[in-house]
């Protein structure tokens, strides 16, 4: 009774101080590779990866050597649809995370009547083709739509608005975040919230300090497939809300206006919208990653 | 002093337990789907019995016919799940200190310091739980109860995840912990070997108790 607690427990640390084990055959798998069969996988990847590659070389390929960068991006069209699209994206991600969160919370935990229903209710637009979403929304709030003799009665025109283009992007994106985070929330361990009630934490305080930190990686993931989704936001958009400079032209449709009138601009924003695009895909593999490796213990 | 008498209806089972104790350890027997995890979770408050009433260290949390039920924050009960259930993104200090309402404050450190040297983990502060043996993490899970001083301390299969070389030792370590600090606990296990430490032990089957042997 003597000896102190950490020897009584003659515990062995954990089992990844054998790394040698475990590192090996995946590494005898990889050195296998080049059979007669292998070699044609390569080829069929190395196709693949050319088709993904070469639109993407020629945006930049016209873009970069020829300075277009620094002539083009103070021409309006160009300056009014990143200030547009930042501004619309940011909006529908904030809804995203103001309804969608909540959303997510109720579809992972709460049994009712009509869940099933109002889960693939929300995930519908993730599967509809973007013109099926830009008629639908005219048809619910257009001017002469399902809701329209109402809002106008309010004073409110939402047809040809920035508010239209917000509208669209987050039927067709805000699914995106919520799928994502449900399953999230789906697994977070409900013994994690029982623990920290026990303890006197209160539910909202374990929901912020227990469930979310542990959904994280869920959550970034979700809200960064949301975001990317309504950055590249055009059939629906452009039925819904129109192609107005400064008003609804966000930079999808900003491309597809300048593509006869200014080519130069156009390619100027699509090389923009590559370049962020694969800078999220890349943080988000880090951040998704690193917290997962948090997350998983 | 225990007092629980739960009835709850499931589909294709029902929960039915009464039982009183007065030992410092008692323990649930009984196999996998019995309805010891379920009654301990009744305790906890995590399950909201159909009727019932359960007494806990003299204070009343839970009783139908008067229409209380007490919510798990109000009950202070230490919760241990059997597979500990660490909050994975917080460190061993973090974990311990989860309960406490300042945790930075000087009298919550020290706290924190006592308890670590008590269950042997001082010097693995920082450490997050993916970083720490079985046998640790138990011991962490422990601390994290016991940091606020429950009224009971409710163990779910406290040994079943740890190695079979260990097991003997922790379950000496959990007497001398017990010894020390002076808490009322009761455990669920499958183990007879674990139910042999409790002073008293009540035998789970099919959601009833079987048999209810005296004192050991």
């Amino acid at each position: 009774m003597s000896r102190p607690w950490s020897e009584r427990f003659a515990d062995t640390r954990h089992a990844g101080a054998v790394p040698g084990r475990t590192v090996q055959p995946a590494r005898l798998a990889r050195r296998a590779l080049p059979s007669p069969g292998s070699a044609l996988l390569l080829v069929g990847a190395g196709l693949l990866a050319l088709l993904i590659l070469a639109p993407v070389a020629a945006i930049f390929g016209r873009v970069l050597p020829s300075g277009l960068l620094l002539t083009t991006l103070g021409r309006p069209i160009v300056v009014e649809a990143l200030r547009l699209t930042a501004l619309t994206t940011l909006l529908t991600l904030l809804v995203a995370l103001v309804l969608g969160t909540p959303t997510a919370w109720l579809l992972a935990r709460w049994r009712f009547p009509g869940r099933v229903l109002l889960d693939s209710l929300i995930e519908l637009p993730m599967v509809l083709p973007p013109a099926v979403a830009g008629i639908g929304l005219l048809m619910a709030f257009g001017r002469r739509g399902l809701f329209g003799p109402a809002l106008e009665a309010l004073g409110i025109n939402l047809s040809f608005t920035t508010a239209a283009v917000v509208l669209a992007q987050v039927f067709v994106a805000v699914p995106f975040y919520v799928r994502s985070a449900r399953s999230g929330f789906l697994a977070v361990d409900r013994e994690l919230e029982i623990v920290a009630h026990t303890l006197g934490v209160s539910r909202w305080a374990t929901f912020w300090r227990v469930t979310v930190p542990v959904a994280l990686p869920s959550l970034l993931g979700g809200a960064t497939m949301c975001w990317a989704r309504a950055l590249g936001e055009f059939g629906a958009t452009i039925m819904f809300a129109g192609s107005f400079q400064g008003r609804t032209q966000t930079m999808p449709l900003a491309i597809y206006a300048a593509l006869e009138s200014d080519l130069e601009a156009a390619l100027v924003l699509a090389a923009i919208l590559v370049a962020v695009s694969f800078v999220v895909l890349l943080v988000l593999r880090q951040a998704v990653g690193r917290l997962s490796g948090v997350a998983d213990a | 002093m225990l007092e629980v008498g739960i009835f709850k209806h499931f589909e294709g089972f029902t929960l039915d337990v009464a039982f009183r104790t007065e030992a410092a350890l008692t323990a649930l027997l009984g196999p996998s789907g019995s309805g010891k995890s379920l009654t301990l979770r009744a305790i906890a408050g995590a399950l909201r019995p159909d009727r019932g009433r359960i007494v806990i260290d003299g204070h009343l949390v839970f009783d139908t016919d008067r229409g209380i039920d007490l919510p798990p924050q109000a009950r202070r009960v230490g919760y241990v799940p059997q597979h500990y259930a660490l909050f994975p993104h917080l460190t061993v200090v973090e974990n311990v200190g989860f309960g406490l309402k300042d945790r930075r404050c000087p009298e919550a450190r020290r706290r924190i310091a006592a308890l670590l040297e008590l269950t042997g983990l001082t010097g693995l502060e920082r450490r997050r739980p993916r970083e720490l043996s079985g046998g640790q993490q138990q011991r962490v899970a422990l601390a994290r109860a016991l940091i606020v001083q429950p009224r009971i301390l409710l163990l779910d299969e406290p040994f079943a995840a740890l190695d079979a070389t260990i097991r003997a030792s922790v379950r000496a370590s959990l007497l001398e912990l017990q010894r020390v600090l002076g808490f009322q606990a009761l455990l669920v296990t499958h183990d007879p070997v674990d139910a042999a430490l409790a002073g008293q032990v009540f035998v789970l089957e099919r959601g009833r108790l079987v048999r209810e042997p005296s004192s050991g």
